[in-house]
């Protein structure tokens, strides 16, 4: 806990701020304690560092973000890393049954944290937003009145690509909605979280990045 | 060597910036107090970043050079990013913005050296010869015309233009009675570049009807040039003698300068604007919009004082 309040203040705040640049609108929606589910476009690596400097102090450590166990939990550093500095819920991609799938993300729950989710499942092209997947529909069957707190971030993926090394500093936005709820019916609750993301993108306008 | 640059003069000039400060907040303040059916909320958040702006600022160039050099460097590399982050960029030629962002530490390393020679040339003759090579090693041609336009102007601009106004620090030199002329220099023609700014807006606002350039930028008026270009003459006659070793026709000149290039390097910039099709350049000083809205006057105000001075008071 220590380690991760130390690597936040002296290295990730510091470079967000600083290098990066962030233009953060409506902060206020965000949720002051858990049970809560954050979920945000998904185009870099640095997309989960700066929604969890979003949180300050103490907050900052009922942040879990939900991550893939094939790839953090690739070596034993990462694995460290990714478990006790970045806290993450380690989720498996390709599980042969269905069942304790979530467990680790309804402890998290329900011992109020806040839960960060990437819909798209992986980074994808950047500053592209690709399909949404089911998963948040299924894992709040069984959590339905855990409030979900839409976000939509634009220019990290231009920053720090998919398959890149060299950073690239550019002004990032991060736009923050109205949180809303589950839904018994999918297709409703899949459309609501389409549109409310749709509707943060549209109220940006981004320069062409071909 | 912390407070090098704190003469008797600059402080006379900071403490006549605090008195337009406090007159400006306590003026606003009545008018809400007065008039509480207006919304001078725009108003209220654009003076309030004046006052932190000052206070930075002040901080910056007054304490010690190295941290002034450092905090020059840091706005250039802000109103670069900016500008990047705002024009179309091809994906395959992200490296070229690396390498351009890297043009900022060593351009200002020459500065810091006092390297004239290099300070003058680097950026317009090596970044602009070494960025195409670089362009060829990646070896993607479409968008080739438009990243190197793009990057390079916005290089000249941004950086080249802007650390104009560091290179005024070292020009007389570093240390003592030098340093307190050096940051003189910046505080002279950053104040009246700012002022100016204002000064044209208010004239403008009073008497403003004929329009300059209706399709770059509607409010400007020649009721706002003239009137900004006089007023700005006028603190020129007050400041001058404080902080710079003009003469008459110098400070005269020098005045005239900064009002009519100020009015020219903010069209300039609202060109680009108006061709991305957005009105504030960013969010980052309330109030303002972004720091290219803060810093366009001073990109062609900040050169052409610089070669002016030199031409006639340095060499």
């Amino acid at each position: 806990m220590i380690l991760r309040t130390l690597f936040f203040t002296l290295i990730i705040r510091p470079f967000i701020l600083i290098i990066l640049g962030l233009n953060v609108r409506r902060r206020e929606n965000l949720p002051d304690s858990g049970p809560a589910i954050i979920v945000a476009n998904h185009n870099s690596h640095l997309d989960t560092l700066v929604l969890m400097t979003l949180f300050k102090g103490k907050k900052l450590h009922m942040i879990r973000p939900i991550a893939a166990a094939d790839y953090f939990l690739k070596n034993k550093f990462l694995s460290w890393f990714s478990l006790n500095i970045m806290h993450i819920i380690p989720l498996d991609r390709k599980p042969k049954s269905k069942d304790g799938l979530f467990k680790g993300v309804y402890e998290a729950l329900d011992q109020n944290d806040v839960v960060i989710l990437f819909p798209e499942g992986s980074r994808g092209e950047p500053e592209q937003v690709s399909r949404f997947k089911s998963g948040i529909y299924h894992l709040l069957k069984e959590r339905p009145d855990v409030p979900v707190y839409p976000v939509f971030m634009h220019g990290l993926g231009k920053s720090l690509p998919k398959g890149e090394s060299v950073f690239v500093p550019f002004f990032c936005d991060v736009f923050i909605g109205e949180h809303f709820l589950w839904e018994e019916d999918k297709k409703a609750f899949m459309n609501t979280l389409e549109n409310e993301m749709n509707h943060l993108a549209s109220e940006g306008s981004f320069p062409l990045w071909d | 060597m912390a407070f090098d640059a704190l003469s008797t003069e600059i402080i006379y000039v900071l403490l006549g910036i605090l008195t337009v400060l406090i007159v400006s907040s306590v003026f606003t303040f009545g008018l809400i107090k007065w008039k509480p059916e207006k919304d001078f909320q725009e108003i209220s958040d654009r003076i309030k970043s004046w006052w932190v702006m000052a206070i930075v600022f002040t901080i910056a160039i007054v304490i010690n050079h190295n941290i002034s050099l450092i905090f020059l460097a840091f706005i250039c590399f802000l109103a670069f990013k900016e500008y990047l982050s705002l024009i179309p960029t091809n994906r395959a030629h992200r490296k070229i913005l690396f390498w351009a962002y890297l043009a900022i530490p060593v351009q200002f390393y020459w500065i810091y050296i006092g390297w004239y020679g290099m300070f003058i040339i680097f950026i317009p003759v090596y970044m602009f010869l070494l960025l195409p090579i670089q362009m060829i090693l990646i070896g993607e041609n479409r968008g080739f015309l438009r990243t190197m336009g793009s990057v390079h102007w916005g290089l000249m601009i941004m950086v080249f233009g802007l650390s104009h106004l560091a290179y005024l620090l070292v020009l007389p030199g570093t240390t003592g009675a030098d340093a307190a002329s050096g940051a003189g220099l910046v505080l002279y023609i950053v104040v009246l570049t700012q002022f100016n700014d204002v000064a044209q807006f208010i004239w403008g606002k009073a008497f403003g009807k004929h329009k300059i350039v209706p399709k770059v930028s509607p409010n400007k008026t020649w009721a706002g040039l003239i009137g900004g270009i006089i007023t700005t003459m006028g603190l020129s006659l007050l400041l001058a003698p404080l902080l710079t070793p003009l003469t008459m026709p110098g400070i005269l000149f020098s005045g005239f300068m900064i009002g009519l290039t100020g009015f020219i390097g903010d069209v300039n910039l609202s060109s680009l604007k108006r061709d991305l099709g957005i009105k504030d350049a960013g969010q980052t000083i309330p109030g303002h919009g972004g720091i290219l809205d803060r810093v366009d006057s001073l990109t062609y105000t900040a050169p052409l004082f610089f070669h002016f001075l030199r031409y006639f008071y340095f060499t």
